[in-house]
């Protein structure tokens, strides 16, 4: 068997998730002993011209000129995966979507702003049909090799539907709202072993929701702390802007924040 | 009859980010010489605003992959000063140690990954598993172990979990410590290696005097974490004053936002540190630049990449010194503070302003924000070591181009993406250039 062809290719994002695979240490070699690593910006020179088994996508789309480049790179892919937050869910660069973007250009960039054309922040799927998801921010190495497994056997990946909360107890962590603090983790999607509340921190919400999250609920939680309800709620669109503009219209918090 | 050379290099390989280079000789006389930068924008610093401060780390780390740590020690230093927080001395050793493996990591894989192949004449690490297996297994044992450290520390090296504004979320063990000294002291045999490796590289002879920045201070303590900001030329100005420093000024060709202090154009990175503060490297690092004829005035740029192993070396004797110290002492595990959105108002907030100034593998990167009563962040500002540096790699390729005219096109465009590789570019973070090729020209694919 010819070994697939695999290509990386990064959109606005920080090229962290890209960074996770050169990060395998020596396994990447063995990785590579499976399959034909043809483009990778961010470490390789090399181009390739044909037509690629596994093209894995890192960062949002937020340019027209992103937008032809995704579909030049969809039609030329026979499997796409959407790799880590910002190609997923749109993750961080979702964040600009809560703003007018004519007055966040000109803030940013002053009278240079006319150089810009941009776009609202989409993940990937919203503009090209994805094969695979790979969601974190950074993604977590073991789920995408398990991941790039199932692309190269062309079976399907199932993404964990369950609260992050499922994995925290396995691990035996306290939970935060016990000791006084919020945590987004009863709303957001597994998958990745609780990676940053065993580090003492709470979750962000990096892998998205689950399918059917309370988020109603969720707000009523939250209210109860006395914390400027306004950060409560922008918390949640810190990684998920683009599914609550899309799924809730205009209901992005504001209402709430009396 | 002079020479015609156009050099159009579309999609800057082996580099962070996205960017062009653009050389254009007509008749022997250079027309044309830049760095066009055309990353996305991402609008990190338009995003911020509104925002709880105590958010500010978790966001910014995402500006860049490479350096996720230094992005959130620059973040949370100017949380901090904004807020009038002191960290204690325990937390800022362990910020320094951080530091230092950001630095070690990020110098690694420049070095081997970025920069080895235009040396052995490849165009990337791929060809060298077959040809140098040794190297590239060094090079990603090396890495792996730095990401190891990480992990124990603060969880992932990309985008660093546990070092928040106010402290650590977790504090390492004493069984963590002595395993992270142990990986530390493991990578001592590779990276004398990696000085076998790197004195067998022929770096281009190339020389232009400019001005270097970086942080400086007045202790003995090699300044990466905290310090003043000096120059070569002799400034020297507190963080706050970063503007002075930076002076961030538009350039109608380019319209990239370039930086200048005492001259046209000036140097942030391993070289500059170097130039600036070459007396208070560890012992370990002076001999291995004695060995790699790194004396305390570089002006090649091309050894940038020297200058940063003789850092790696600095960085890795420093850490192992830190662990050690904490090894003997113990940490103080009531240190650990969890803050979250200050739910608990663990921290006292007050309105004010803060600016983080660290060095990050590739220069000085500076975080300044403006917070309200809440702590609501109400401006944010980020100006990083790439945008300081494009000035200057224009001015190396204008005096370069010239001197390399009488070669073929291609050895002129690898002299020029040398130049710029060298510099170790990190385009992810510059959030604020600018891009032409989005309008009018049409930009050829990538893909």
């Amino acid at each position: 068997m010819k070994a697939p062809k695999v290509a990386f290719f990064d959109f606005a994002c920080c090229e962290g998730c890209q960074l996770q695979v050169a990060n395998l240490g020596e396994t990447l070699l063995e990785l590579l002993g499976f399959l034909d690593l043809v483009e990778f910006r961010e470490t390789m020179s090399e181009r390739w011209d044909g037509i690629y088994d596994i093209a894995i996508i890192e960062g949002s789309i937020t340019t027209p000129h992103d937008v032809e480049r995704i579909r030049r790179i969809r039609q030329r892919s026979k499997t796409l995966v959407a790799y880590g937050s910002c190609a997923t869910i749109g993750g961080v660069n979702g964040m600009k979507n809560s703003f007018d973007l004519e007055e966040i250009l000109r803030y940013v960039y002053g009278e240079e702003a006319r150089f810009f054309a941009t776009l609202p922040t989409r993940p990937v799927h919203e503009v090209v049909p994805v094969e695979y998801f790979v969601h974190g921010c950074p993604v977590c190495q073991p789920e995408f090799l398990e991941v790039l497994k199932c692309a190269l056997l062309g079976i399907p990946y199932h993404v964990p539907d369950v609260a992050v909360c499922v994995e925290c107890k396995f691990n035996e962590n306290v939970c935060f709202y016990e000791r006084g603090l919020t945590c987004l983790g009863p709303i957001t999607r597994a998958g990745c072993n609780s990676w940053c509340i065993n580090h003492g921190n709470i979750c962000y919400g990096c892998r998205g929701m689950v399918s059917n999250p309370n988020e109603q609920g969720f707000l009523e939680v939250l209210e109860r702390y006395g914390v400027y309800v306004e950060f409560l709620t922008k918390r949640m669109d810190m990684y998920n802007s683009c599914r609550i503009l899309k799924g809730a219209g205009n209901n992005n918090g504001e209402e709430r924040t009396g | 009859m002079g020479k015609s050379v156009r050099v159009d290099v579309e999609y800057l390989t082996r580099v962070e980010g996205h960017g062009n280079i653009v050389v254009d000789v007509r008749d022997g006389k250079l027309k044309e010489c830049r760095l066009e930068i055309i990353e996305s924008p991402r609008f990190f610093e338009g995003m911020l605003r509104g925002r709880s401060i105590f958010e500010a780390q978790h966001i910014t780390s995402r500006i860049c992959g490479i350096c996720a740590c230094a992005h959130s020690l620059a973040s949370i230093q100017a949380a901090e000063e904004a807020i009038g927080f002191v960290p204690s001395d325990q937390t800022v050793k362990l910020r320094k140690f951080l530091l230092d493996l950001e630095i070690l990591d990020s110098h690694i894989l420049h070095i081997y990954l970025l920069v080895a192949p235009d040396l052995l004449g490849v165009k990337s690490f791929v060809p060298l598993v077959e040809n140098h297996n040794t190297v590239v297994r060094r090079a990603l044992r090396l890495k792996k172990t730095c990401n190891d450290v990480c992990d124990i520390l603060v969880g992932r090296h990309v985008h660093p979990i546990s070092c928040t504004v106010g402290g650590f979320t977790k504090l390492p063990r004493p069984e963590d410590l002595e395993k992270m000294r142990n990986l530390l002291l493991g990578m001592i045999p590779d990276l004398e290696a990696t000085v076998d490796f790197v004195r067998g590289f022929r770096f281009p002879e190339f020389e232009r005097e400019t001005e270097y920045v970086a942080l400086v201070s007045d202790d003995d303590e090699y300044p990466l974490l905290m310090g003043d900001i000096g120059s070569s030329d002799g400034v020297r100005l507190p963080k706050r004053e970063y503007r002075n420093i930076t002076n961030e000024f538009v350039v109608p060709h380019s319209t990239a936002k370039h930086t200048r202090l005492s001259r046209d154009s000036y140097m942030v990175g391993a070289l500059a540190r170097l130039n600036l503060n070459h007396p208070k490297l560890h012992p370990k690092a002076k001999e291995v630049a004695e060995l790699l004829g790194i004396n305390p005035r570089v002006v090649n740029p091309y050894l940038n990449t020297v200058a940063q192993l003789v850092e790696c070396f600095h960085c890795l004797y420093h850490a192992v010194d830190i662990v050690e110290e904490f090894l003997k002492t113990g940490l103080d595990y009531d240190e650990e503070t969890v803050v979250g959105l200050n739910e608990k108002q663990r921290i006292p907030v007050r309105a004010g302003s803060g600016v983080g100034a660290v060095e990050a593998p590739r220069g000085t990167l500076y975080h300044h924000y403006e917070v309200d009563d809440y702590g609501r962040i109400v401006h944010a500002n980020c100006v990083i070591p790439t945008g300081q540096n494009l000035r200057n790699i224009e001015y190396d390729m204008r005096k370069l181009v010239p001197e390399v005219l009488g070669r073929s096109e291609e050895e002129i465009q690898l002299a020029l993406e040398m130049l710029v590789r060298a510099y170790d570019p990190c385009i992810s973070c510059s959030t604020h250039f600018l891009n032409v090729t989005f309008v009018g020209r049409e930009n050829p694919e990538g893909s």
